[in-house]
């Protein structure tokens, strides 16, 4: 796997395919990254649960906190991780312990380990390196343009409107 | 959609717009309004605290705009860009971000008589204090860093045109000073020049010119490269320090790569205000979408009416890159090799008088003190914009009294060559 770039078909698939999500470094911290994308995937329908040892317990964006991946009650579709590079391989090796396996181990800007992916890709796990989810899902559902934003996305056909105000989904698979 | 990447064409049609989401409007509609209503008080305030993406406010971010922002952006090969009311709204939004009072910032010489005027006299009353250098002496740009400096300024092809600025060479100087250099590509477009590509961090526009190209709508952008590292050093708060406007955030670690962006937008322009029409906005877009074939049109005229006028009896000079024998010919093949853009001046041997006489014998040409139109336009500097300045004043400007300035149109080019010919045959 090319972890330099991803096509967007394969980045789209993930996130249509996800449906839970565990998010390891979660910060309770309302001005910091990790908040902004929980919030955010969140608004989408995901099923987010914060992972933080120092929050278990408590909510992080109205959401019950848990200590580790091991003390997650329900299967996990995909590991976001919002700790540093090196800090990751110990993620990972904790999301390799469960079962069933997540399909998806994701690492947020920034956060690339090359060895942990091996390992990770061994067991027919995806893994998405040095990107956030909150940008990507934003990026090709067409929302990040309201900022003024690139999104690299060119097409002519029609955003999906999600319920709401002012909100765009990625669609069905046949989309 | 296959996944290779657009040309630069169809960018110009497709890139950041998509049949409105409402109606299925396929042009990008025209949202003219001040406000977009609120879900509910969740949603007001994820908005407000920039934890979801959606408009607030016209101040700030319109769907209209907004299209017009990722358009630029990507036909620079930029992460993302803010659009503002004019061109010297976007510089102001720069170096709002950029600077704090009693910082400098390195700015060429050769730049629009505009930029110089606000560099020299808005700019300093906010305690912003350029210095100037001559871009063609790389080693001067270099003498001119202190450790006040934030930033570098120049035009990628300056205007009255002609001069063209080795783009890398400056960059190489800003990299190792630690700093952003700006390119303001007004002259070139992206189509003719991308500076990203040559090593800037920022580009800004007076997208009223060529980019909108109709001389009908005043607006400005200014284009994040997302290639700088702002956290880097502890230069740029307002980038790599928690800011007090919003709760703590800090915004180079929460937006990344397209930080630059929205702090002009969030902490610039929500403050500053310079917002540009929606209406603006919408005709800004029309005009992009042809701007490969103007360009194209315009930077072929004008090199036919230069190469006339370098043989015409009555012409001292002519000054355009596009020339093989001009001063700046080598970098105009390197920075902008398919045309040396549409404006340029040259001298007439009558000086000051067949200057006058000229504007006025003219006849498809329009006298006015714009650049960058569809219409073919005239001026002569030394007897209207520069008409209060001395002699010595108006030759250091490059706008002596034989000087006159020309930006080509995109009308037939006969017609422009037999429109100039006739009024140089009148002026004796």
């Amino acid at each position: 796997m090319d972890h330099d770039r991803y096509d967007d078909a394969h980045i789209r698939a993930i996130l249509r395919e996800v449906k839970t999500v565990a998010m390891v470094g979660a910060s309770p911290n309302n001005v910091r990254p990790s908040f902004f994308v929980l919030k955010y995937l969140l608004s989408k329908g995901y099923d987010v649960i914060p992972v933080n040892p120092g929050q278990a317990g408590r909510e992080i964006g109205g959401v019950p906190a848990v200590a580790s991946l091991a003390a997650i009650d329900r299967p996990v579709d995909m590991v976001d991780i919002f700790r540093n590079s090196q800090a990751a391989g110990g993620v990972v090796d904790e999301a390799l312990a469960l079962d069933p396996l997540p399909k998806v181990i994701w690492m947020q800007l920034g956060v690339r380990n090359e060895e942990a992916a091996a390992r990770a890709e061994q067991r027919g796990v995806t893994v998405v390196m040095n990107r956030c989810p909150k940008i990507e899902y934003a990026r090709l559902c067409g929302e990040i343009g309201w900022a003024g934003v690139s999104s690299g996305v060119v097409s002519s056909r029609k955003p999906t409107m999600a319920a709401g105000m002012q909100r765009f989904g990625l669609g069905k698979k046949t989309d | 959609m296959s996944e290779s990447k657009p040309g630069f064409s169809t960018l110009s049609v497709h890139a950041g717009s998509a049949p409105d989401p409402a109606t299925g409007a396929r042009a990008t509609p025209i949202y003219q309004t001040t406000s977009f209503a609120f879900e509910d008080a969740d949603q007001a305030a994820a908005l407000f605290g920039l934890q979801a993406f959606g408009n607030i406010y016209t101040r700030i971010t319109n769907p209209t705009t907004a299209v017009l922002e990722a358009r630029v952006a990507a036909l620079e090969g930029g992460t993302a860009a803010v659009a503002v009311a004019s061109g010297h709204a976007a510089q102001l939004g720069v170096f709002h971000t950029l600077m704090q009072s009693g910082d400098e910032f390195i700015a060429s010489t050769k730049l629009y008589g505009g930029s110089i005027n606000q560099f020299n006299h808005s700019f300093k009353s906010f305690g912003w204090n350029v210095r100037w250098a001559d871009c063609d002496d790389i080693a001067a740009v270099e003498a001119a860093v202190t450790p006040k400096t934030k930033a570098i300024f120049i035009e990628s092809l300056a205007n009255p045109g002609g001069v063209v600025t080795d783009i890398a060479a400056i960059a190489a100087v800003a990299k190792k000073a630690g700093i952003p250099l700006i390119v303001d590509n007004t002259m070139a477009t992206p189509y003719l020049c991308r500076p990203f590509e040559h090593g800037a961090d920022i580009v800004v526009h007076s997208l009223t010119k060529f980019m909108g190209g109709h001389g009908n709508s005043m607006g400005g952008i200014i284009v994040d490269g997302g290639t700088f590292d702002w956290s880097a050093s502890d230069k740029y708060p307002m980038l790599s320090q928690p800011r007090p406007e919003y709760q703590g955030m800090t915004i180079h670690e929460t937006f990344g790569n397209f930080g630059f962006a929205i702090a002009c937008r969030v902490l610039g322009l929500r403050d500053l205000g310079a917002a540009i029409s929606p209406f603006n906005s919408f005709l800004l877009l029309t005009g992009i979408e042809t701007l490969p074939l103007r360009m194209e049109k315009h930077c072929a005229n004008a090199q036919k009416v230069a190469e006339y006028l370098k043989g015409h009896p009555k012409v001292e000079w002519v000054r355009f890159a596009g020339l093989p024998d001009d001063k700046y010919h080598a970098l105009q093949k390197r920075y902008m090799p398919k045309g040396a853009g549409a404006v340029f001046t040259f001298g007439l041997k009558g000086g000051y008088e067949a200057g006058v006489k000229l504007v006025g014998a003219v006849n498809l040409f329009s006298h006015v003190a714009n650049i960058g139109d569809t219409r073919s336009l005239i001026i002569h500097p030394a007897s209207t914009t520069h008409r209060q300045l001395t002699d010595a004043q108006r030759e250091a400007a490059g706008a002596g009294s034989q000087v006159v300035r020309l930006s080509i149109g995109i009308e037939d080019v006969e017609d422009i060559i037999a429109d100039l010919d006739a009024a140089l045959a009148e002026i004796g």
